[in-house]
This record gives structure tokens, C-alpha cells and sequence, in this order.
């Protein structure tokens, strides 16, 4: 027996998907929340204080879970902390069953199985409002009596039922009872059933149905939602609300944020004095980290929406009404909504992967995402169309631009669709994962809930990609401003139009890469120029319009519409004198941004989000050899049928 | 007769739930045991999964798997 005036109670919460689980537990322990990963997995592991009667316990939220006899990792998570095998956590004082009031029997099944553990257990009896108003009735003391646990009615969002469930917590705390129950049954389909058993009889025991409300409002909801015609085009039409606002909204902060980090970059270098130390802090952290910040608002809006769609019950839905086309190239249902969310930033739709089970469906999802042309790409793409493709059309009247902008979405989601393909059927081959998921009723999306989930997704990758990032922009940085020459003044008649900047970028490190990597790229119709702006973006996609805008000498400020910077680069010539530029040259570039890995973010949730190096890196390396293979094949091809 | 071949609509009574293994388990730790009524609501817009009412819920599984519950209407 711990000594009971320091010991600190451990409360593990735990209950099925949709039970209402997180929001009690960010109502029990408001803002003390810590997000953290259990070791060795991306299974994540939520834990906060809350005051159990009279002193403060840890409250740990488990994974979502249907049952503890772990086929899945968080199943086996849960059990283990059950068990008090994970280290660092002793085994749980109680257990708070999560129990939702509208599926009581389904829910009441993990908590025979808890039964199972020798802990004590409460349960909370969550949606009860929900319950009562389709005019069901609940005897909850006959329910406690027959499960042989305290069980107490709560309404997080109310407050309701709080002080009881402290209350009968902190009684078990002090004098520990786990419930008597035992099992007949020895096969395991004869154990399951024995447990359904129980529950049925003690549901009969303690609840009137209403017959009538069985059918309820989100039967009623599906009809259109995930009807055969209706329901693709509503999934369509709000796919493209969320983009829309995305690309709306988002610009604004984005705007306001890249001149706040110039201004911070301003003031601190008026601030230091001149040298590597400014240069360092300014050109290498302030501008590589708030290069990747910059794209915050449109990442937060897009963990917002994904929010949203989960915790009303529609992204089960999306996953219903597309699991068979997925499930053509090997994928689930569940994998559709992440690689939309990666049509706008991949980050988002990595970290959404969460939601797959399956780890080699998730895996397989996670590597195809990047292919997704995000909108880091756009302002390449932009900026090759505008250079040499602008006022052309096609079949008359359809501007070339627009579809050569389409041509590189379809590219992306073709090759995606290739290489899960091909992914399922090798390294990551599994027999099709099985799609068994509950379509949970629709409720009206609990704003904390939401806005908690988004911060914290958000709070995560700031932290988590945050010392790649920064260990990767300094590394960008040092190998674009060293080493430092003194750069010989040039006679006047050669000065035209050559930049300080640009004559160093040509003589540094990063440039002379450019020059190793010319004969590589050469194939592809690129000159070491180009080369060194690839190599600069792998920061993030659109920094190669600032390379080439420093690179051509045309200042490092000009935008992707930029007339001077268009100019400068129809106008480049290579060292023979040779136009650099064609129209088959900005299209080879484009093909390749569209599959090449060109994020070092990306890179760094990746790492994060399957855990492994070699996953991480096998996927810089295919995409990169696929993009230069499709570069290749764009920049050769086009040569052989007369482009130039 | 197999739950994939319950008419749209229909309702039907669980028999038994073939095979082995995580499938076949997760099926019946999601409800569907012996005796359990279920209640065939619709297939997706490509004809694959379906939803079934059972227990007062909603499930969604492919007609892979609905293959595996042995049912009587």
C-alpha cells in the first residue's frame, strides 16, 4: 500500500471512439493537458491533472478503443497501461469506463473486459441528454447494481456530474474494490458471447426503449449525406468549401506574417552587429523557420476543418462513401480525407493518417501523400506558366495556364494512385485491411473540443518538425553564404546587372553543388543555376522563386508575378551564350516539383509520424528518383517530338 | 444465408460468425453475436460497404467481410 499522503492517484480514462470521451477529459482537466507519445509509438498519450476530492490525481486518456484483446496498437497500448507495463506509469488506481448512454449495449463491452483487470472501475454515462430526449429511460441505480460499479450520469459540456464522479473516485482511491465478475465461456467467440450476455441482461434490467426514436435524426441525415448521387456531391461540394476557404482566409495572417518576419528579421539585424552572427539569425533561422510559419494559418484552418468533420460524425462518412474506390489501389476508406487535407499542405493530411489502424495502410497513405500538389507548389507553377505559358489557350478559347495547372494535379494523384498501388502489393503488402467502423450519429461539433484538437495537432508540429526545421534551415543557409570571398571588384564594362548577392550565392558552396550536380541535371534541361534553386527549395517548394530571383540578380523580394523576375529568367543565357529557358524546360521543372520531396517540414513529420529513419528516407529517395525519372522522361520526350 | 444477401431494408437474425482470427473476432466484439437482430440500412454509392443497424448503432462493413456472418431472416 503506497504511502497515502504523497501518493499521487493515476485515473486512466477509458471508452469507445465517439463515447465522449475527450470531451470529459478536457472538461475534467482544462488547460493542464500534456500531449505526448507513448514510447516507441505515435499512439498518443494525453495526460492532466484534476482534483479528486480533497487532492490532485493524474488523469491519463487512453486511445479510443472497442475492445482490449489487442489486435491493434492501441488496443495493446491500453491494455499495457492497464497492466501498469508502460514505464513511467503505475498501474491505474480506477478506471473510468466512458460510456455512451445511445449505444449502451455495444459500449458496455470494453467495460466487462475491464472487469477483466483487476482495477476498479466507474463508469460515466455520457450523451444521457441525447438519451432522454429520444425518450428512452434509464434506471441508473439498477444499472450500477446489476454491473456491480458505481456508474454516475455526465454532461461534460454542462458540468453536470462532475463532483460525483470525483466523488465516487476518490472513494475507491481511499478503499479499493474492483467489481466481482467472472466469466464462463472457453472458447473466445464462446467468452464474447457470454459478455454480451451479461450486458443484455443487464440493459434489460435498467432500460426502457422507445421503439420509435430507434430510427433517429441521423438515419434521417444519410439519407442525403451518404446517398448513391447526393452524397458524392455533397462530399465534392464541401471539399471544395474547404479549399475555398482555405486559399480565402489563410492569406490574410500568411500576408501579415511574412512582414512580421521580416520586420523581425529587420529589427534584429539592426540590432546585431554586422556579421556571421546577423547573417546567421537573420538569413538562417528568422527567414528558414518563418518560411515554414508562414503556411500556420493554413495548416491551423485545415486541423479546424479536419476537427470539425471528425467530431461531428461526417469523416465517417467520406470514408464509407469512398472505401471501394480506395480500396481499389490497396487503401481504406479513412485514407480520403487525409490526402484531400494534402491537396492544400500535406503536414495536416500526414498527421490525420492517426485515424488508420491498420499501421501498413497508414504507412502506405503517409508515403503517397506528398504527391498531392499542395499549395507551396503553386507559386512555382505559377511562376513557370506566367513565364512562358501566359495568353496561350487551347482548342481556342481554354487557357493553356489553367490547363497545364491541371495537368500537374492530375499527375500528382496518377502517380499517388501508382505507387500505393505498387506499395501495398510489396514492402508494405498485407491482406486487404478489413473496414469495420461504426458510423457514429451525427451531434453538433463541441467548439472546445474542436478548437483544443486544433491547437494541440497544430502546438505538435510546431514543436515536433521544429528542431528539423531548424537544424535543416542552418544547414540551407551555411551552405549558401560559405565560404565568405571577398568578392573582386569587376571591371566597369562587365558590371551589367551583376548583384553582390548574386555573384556570392554563384560562389558558395550551395553554387558550386549546383556546378557538381550540372552533369546530373543536365539531362533534364536544367543548368547549375537551376540546380542550385532546387537544392535551396528543399526548404519549402516556394522558395525557388526567391533563388532564382537572388540567383538572376534581380533582388531577393520579387513575387512569382514578378515582370523582372519573369524577364530575367526568359532572358537567362548559359555560359556558351545559350538561351537556358524553353517552354519544355519550365514544364520538365514543373513535372518534377509536382513528385519531387521538396519539404524539409514534410520530412520532418514524416520522421515523427512513422517513427523510423528508414521509412523517411526511403521516401525522399523514391520521390526524388521518380521526379527525376518523369523530368527526364518530360524534358527527353519533349526534345524527340520537336519542342525545344 | 449469408448477411450480404439480406435484402436492402430487411432485417435478420445472427446465426454465427465464421472463421478465425481478428476479423471474424472483431465482428462479434462489435455485436454481432448469436441471436442479435440486425437490419441491413444501405450500400455505399459503389456498392461496397454496406450499413447495418444492430444494438442501436451503425456499422459500416465491406461485403468481404459481411461474408463471414451467417444469418436467418
Amino acid at each position: 500500500m503506497p504511502d497515502t499522503a504523497t501518493h499521487i492517484p493515476l485515473i486512466a480514462l477509458a471508452g469507445n471512439p465517439n463515447a465522449g470521451k475527450t470531451t470529459l477529459f478536457n472538461a475534467l482537466t482544462g488547460l493542464s493537458q500534456k500531449v505526448a507519445n507513448y514510447p516507441g509509438v505515435t499512439v498518443e498519450r494525453k495526460e492532466g491533472s484534476w482534483t479528486v476530492g480533497d487532492k490532485l490525481a493524474r488523469l491519463i486518456d487512453l486511445p479510443g478503443l472497442y475492445s482490449l484483446d489487442a489486435t491493434s496498437i492501441d488496443e495493446h497500448i491500453a491494455s499495457d497501461v492497464l497492466r501498469g507495463d508502460v514505464s513511467g506509469l503505475p498501474t491505474p488506481d480506477v478506471v473510468i469506463a466512458v460510456v455512451d448512454a445511445t449505444n449502451l449495449e455495444r459500449n458496455l463491452y470494453l467495460v466487462t473486459q475491464l472487469f477483466e483487470y483487476n482495477v476498479p472501475v466507474v463508469v460515466a454515462l455520457t450523451m444521457i441528454d441525447v438519451f432522454e430526449k429520444q425518450q428512452h429511460e434509464i434506471d441508473i441505480d439498477k444499472l450500477s447494481a446489476s454491473l456491480g460499479v458505481p456508474v454516475i450520469a455526465v454532461n461534460a459540456s454542462v458540468g453536470r456530474g462532475s463532483e460525483e464522479l470525483s466523488e465516487a473516485v476518490s472513494k475507491l482511491v481511499s478503499s479499493p474494490s474492483t467489481p466481482k465478475f467472472t466469466l464462463s465461456g472457453d472458447s473466445e467467440s464462446g467468452r464474447i458471447f457470454a459478455r454480451y450476455n451479461f450486458i443484455s441482461n443487464a440493459v434489460q434490467e435498467s432500460v426502457v426503449h422507445n421503439d420509435q426514436a430507434a430510427h433517429g435524426i441521423s438515419e434521417k441525415i444519410d439519407r442525403i449525406l451518404t446517398h448513391k448521387f447526393f452524397g458524392l456531391l455533397i462530399l465534392i461540394g464541401i471539399l471544395l468549401l474547404v479549399f475555398q476557404t482555405i486559399f480565402t482566409w489563410a492569406s490574410v495572417p500568411m500576408d501579415l506574417l511574412e512582414q512580421g518576419f521580416g520586420a523581425l528579421g529587420d529589427a534584429v539585424r539592426s540590432g546585431l552587429p554586422e556579421g556571421i552572427l546577423s547573417d546567421l539569425v537573420v538569413d538562417g533561422i528568422i527567414a528558414g523557420v518563418g518560411g515554414v510559419l508562414v503556411f500556420l494559418p493554413q495548416i491551423l484552418l485545415l486541423f479546424l476543418f479536419i476537427s470539425i468533420l471528425e467530431d461531428t460524425g461526417y469523416m465517417a462518412r467520406a470514408a464509407f462513401l469512398m472505401d471501394k474506390l480506395m480500396s481499389r489501389v490497396g487503401l481504406h476508406g479513412k485514407a480520403f480525407l487525409p490526402l484531400m487535407s494534402s491537396f492544400a499542405c500535406a503536414i495536416p493530411g500526414i498527421m490525420a493518417t492517426r485515424t488508420i489502424e491498420n499501421q501498413r495502410d497508414r504507412f502506405a497513405t503517409i508515403m503517397i501523400a506528398p504527391f498531392m500538389s499542395c499549395s507551396a507548389r503553386l507559386p512555382v507553377y505559377t511562376l513557370m506558366i506566367a513565364a512562358f505559358f501566359a495568353g496561350q489557350t487551347v482548342l481556342g478559347f481554354i487557357s493553356l495556364g489553367a490547363v497545364l495547372m491541371l495537368a500537374m494535379y492530375a499527375l500528382g494523384i496518377v502517380v499517388a494512385l501508382i505507387v500505393a498501388f505498387i506499395l501495398k502489393r510489396t514492402a508494405l503488402k498485407s491482406p486487404p485491411p478489413p473496414f469495420i467502423m461504426e458510423l457514429p450519429p451525427y451531434r453538433m461539433p463541441n467548439l472546445r473540443t474542436v478548437l483544443q484538437n486544433m491547437l494541440t495537432r497544430a502546438w505538435l508540429f510546431v514543436k515536433r518538425a521544429g528542431t528539423v526545421i531548424l537544424a535543416i534551415s542552418i544547414i540551407l543557409w551555411a551552405l549558401m553564404y560559405f565560404p565568405r570571398t571577398e568578392v573582386t571588384p569587376v571591371p566597369a564594362e562587365q558590371a551589367t546587372a551583376v548583384s553582390p548577392e548574386g555573384e556570392h550565392l554563384r560562389n558558395s558552396y550551395a553554387g558550386r553543388l549546383g556546378h557538381v550536380i550540372e552533369p546530373v541535371i543536365q539531362p533534364l534541361g536544367f543548368d547549375w543555376k537551376i540546380g542550385v534553386a532546387l537544392i535551396a527549395s528543399f526548404a519549402a517548394r516556394e522558395v525557388l522563386v526567391s533563388t532564382l530571383s537572388i540567383i538572376y540578380n534581380v533582388g531577393k523580394d520579387e513575387t512569382e508575378e514578378s515582370p523582372t523576375l519573369i524577364s530575367a529568367i526568359r532572358e537567362a543565357k548559359d555560359e556558351r551564350g545559350e538561351t537556358v529557358w524553353t517552354p519544355l524546360t519550365a514544364l520538365t521543372l514543373m513535372v518534377f516539383f509536382v513528385l519531387a520531396m521538396q519539404c524539409m517540414s514534410t520530412v520532418a513529420v514524416v520522421r515523427r509520424e512513422t517513427n523510423s529513419w528508414s521509412w523517411t528516407l526511403f521516401m525522399v529517395g523514391y520521390m526524388t528518383g521518380l521526379a527525376y525519372l518523369a523530368a527526364f522522361l518530360t524534358y527527353q520526350g519533349g526534345r524527340l517530338l520537336g519542342f525545344s | 444465408m449469408r448477411l450480404p444477401e439480406v435484402e436492402i431494408g430487411s432485417s435478420a437474425s445472427v446465426v454465427t460468425v465464421h472463421g478465425q482470427g481478428a476479423v471474424p473476432r472483431r465482428l462479434m466484439e462489435m455485436g454481432l453475436v448469436p441471436g442479435v437482430t440486425v437490419r441491413v440500412v444501405k450500400s455505399a454509392p459503389f456498392g461496397d460497404p454496406i450499413e447495418i443497424r444492430l444494438r442501436g448503432y451503425s456499422l459500416a462493413l465491406r461485403i468481404n467481410e459481411a461474408e463471414a456472418v451467417e444469418v436467418a431472416v
